[in-house]
């Protein structure tokens, strides 16, 4: 059963159609469409090496498809480099932890504010003292509940605190729509309890397109999974359709249980 | 100078901050510079000025390549090139009969800009040792195009008769104002890297130095930022490039030799990468020990070796490398990491 939901939708926000990659033997992405509504939480899930981490750096501008288009705001990006996507307004964070260590964790979220604050061909004033950079990106940290972390040194964060941090500076980019590989991995359940809970608040204003091992996670966010088997999408739709489907069952959930949970 | 001294994390000023080593030092430093020339007037020794001008110029070309190098991470290994070409600019117009230094200056500056630009723009799409490899090899293009140039000496260098004119201004043939010059040009570019480097520009820059990737995806075009950088320490070498001629009164593809550039690598690392005044520090002791080593392999090796002890001076450089290998295993902020007490990762 291969959905087709790019017909369906029509007023996607994030629109891919067909898009494939090779590397070598290996196809990581196979004619892959799919359409995501502004507003809708999507999460693809799928076992390791199903090609999700390359889905989503296709979408970040880093991977370039063999084929393949994908669309944002009806605008072709396909061809676009990834700081271009990023001030479309599509924000991407990492699967593993990707920041600045020598800066304080309120360096990391100013530079983000600063991305979109124009060009940084500023050349005198102390980019520290800026108040247009520092509250905004204040304000991204309390969101994500490190504002008391501001200025720590990344490289003393831990594991959890980095992945927040991530997801802040994410968000201190005024994206459309947020792209996010694993915000939960290697947290503990208290951790990602928390995340979940500020995906909640992030989702009603933003789309997201959400990857994540942690099925518990996805059921209780998506609006909508698609699931990726061999770089394939064999299902797309509502968690409900996703649970009950059988190729998902035999293909991915097989023996794991969390599914019904 | 406290802030000039502190890096990215902001702390309140206190009494036992200013009074840190590496404050006391540099503020030490500071003042045997701008004392220098009066100390050597009244012991009768001119060299003392003439060698400490070379320092603070060689000082002035590793600020500028720590600008790229310490905050930008960019290993460029043709840094010397702009000391060449910024001394040929001088020379090649004072030999045609242009010597005003308003005029030699700026066409010096800007032929390095230039340069930089064109290298840049080819090399800065590489990382690692391709990009280290790419700015080597335009920089020995550069020594070759010096060693052709027949009408301006080849190999053997051109002499520059006539220092630069500042329409009675200034007297570059006079020692001490020279000195004073460059001590003032020194302090000013190691005050506007201060500025650079803090500014919306220098937070993309050393953000990209740590983090490439990341910067692309937060939405920074950084290869523009990353060239400008590179231009601008092209420039301010190419500024250092214009002294140094006026100082040795010479130029000859020698200046440009890719050694000439490994030691300006070793002065931004000995001293400090991205430390605003390592560069300075790593020159004055990289040039002092150049200068004291071998008077002192002499005077320890004489009583025991004789005659040979002088032959043993010749190879300084002995000593000196190690010394460079522990700054480099144990002191990962160069001299002024070790005054800092801080190991930087």
């Amino acid at each position: 059963m291969v959905c087709s939901p790019v017909a369906a939708v029509t007023d996607a926000l994030l629109r891919i159609e067909g898009l494939s990659k090779r590397f070598g033997g290996i196809v990581a992405s196979d004619q892959i469409s799919l359409a995501v509504p502004g507003g809708e939480l999507h999460a693809i899930i799928g076992p390791n090496g199903a090609g999700k981490t390359t889905l989503l750096g296709q979408l970040g501008g880093e991977i370039r498809p063999d084929a393949g288009r994908i669309e944002f705001e009806n605008v072709d990006i396909t061809g676009l480099p990834g700081w271009r996507r990023s001030q479309l307004g599509l924000a991407r964070s990492f699967q593993i932890t990707s920041l600045f260590p020598d800066f304080t964790v309120l360096d990391n979220v100013a530079l983000a504010v600063q991305a979109h604050a124009g060009h940084s061909f500023r050349f005198w004033r102390n980019a520290r003292a800026e108040k247009g950079l520092r509250e905004p990106a204040r304000a991204a940290l309390a969101r994500l509940g490190i504002a008391g972390r501001a200025d720590v040194l990344v490289s003393k964060l831990s594991h959890g605190e980095h992945r927040q941090l991530e997801i802040a500076m994410a968000l201190a980019t005024e994206p459309r729509m947020l792209l996010l590989d694993e915000p939960m991995a290697g947290m503990g359940p208290d951790e990602s309890a928390r995340i979940v809970e500020i995906l909640r608040e992030l989702k009603r204003e933003l789309t997201i397109l959400l990857i994540e091992h942690d099925m518990e996670a996805v059921f209780a966010l998506a609006d909508r999974i698609t699931v990726l088997v061999y770089g394939r999408i064999i299902a797309s739709g509502t968690p409900e359709a996703i649970r009950a489907n059988a190729q998902v069952r035999e293909a991915y959930l097989g023996e794991q249980t969390s599914i019904d949970a | 100078m406290r802030r000039l001294l502190t890096p990215a994390v902001s702390s309140t000023p206190s009494l036992t901050a200013l009074l840190a080593p590496r404050h006391v030092v540099v503020a030490a430093l500071l003042a045997f510079l701008a004392l220098l020339p009066v100390y050597a007037e009244l012991a009768r020794n001119p060299f003392l000025v003439t060698l400490f001008t070379r320092v603070i110029i060689l000082a002035l070309a590793a600020t500028s390549l720590n600008l790229i190098l310490g905050y930008g991470g960019m290993v460029s290994f043709g840094h010397a090139v702009y000391l060449g070409i910024g001394g040929y600019a001088v020379g090649i117009m004072a030999f045609e009969g242009i010597a005003s230094g308003f005029v030699q200056w700026p066409v010096a500056i800007i032929a390095c800009a230039l340069f930089a630009l064109v290298v840049g723009a080819l090399s800065l799409r590489t990382r690692g040792v391709y990009f280290i490899m790419i700015t080597l090899a335009f920089a020995q293009l550069v020594y070759y195009f010096g060693v052709g140039l027949d009408r301006y000496g080849g190999d053997d260098g051109l002499s520059i008769r006539q220092r630069s004119g500042f329409a009675g201004l200034l007297d570059l043939t006079n020692r001490t104002q020279f000195y004073y010059l460059c001590l003032v040009l020194l302090t000013a570019a190691v005050y506007l890297t201060w500025r650079l480097v803090n500014s919306r520009f220098g937070m993309v820059l050393q953000g990209s130095r740590t983090n490439d990737r990341r910067m692309r995806a937060i939405g920074f075009p950084t290869f523009r930022y990353r060239l400008a950088g590179f231009v601008i320490a092209g420039a301010l070498c190419g500024l250092a490039g214009a002294l140094l001629a006026n100082h040795t009164g010479f130029i000859s593809p020698a200046t440009m030799h890719w050694t000439r550039s490994g030691d300006l690598i070793v002065m931004v690392v000995l001293g400090g990468m991205a430390s605003s005044f390592g560069p300075l520090l790593g020159a004055v002791v990289l040039l002092t020990l150049e200068e004291a080593l071998p008077a002192v392999i002499r005077a320890l090796a004489t009583p025991l070796f004789g005659e040979v002890a002088v032959r043993m001076a010749e190879y300084w450089q002995i000593i000196l490398g190690p010394l460079f290998l522990l700054v480099v295993l144990f002191a990962r902020g160069g001299i002024d990491g070790l005054l800092a007490g801080s190991r930087r990762d």
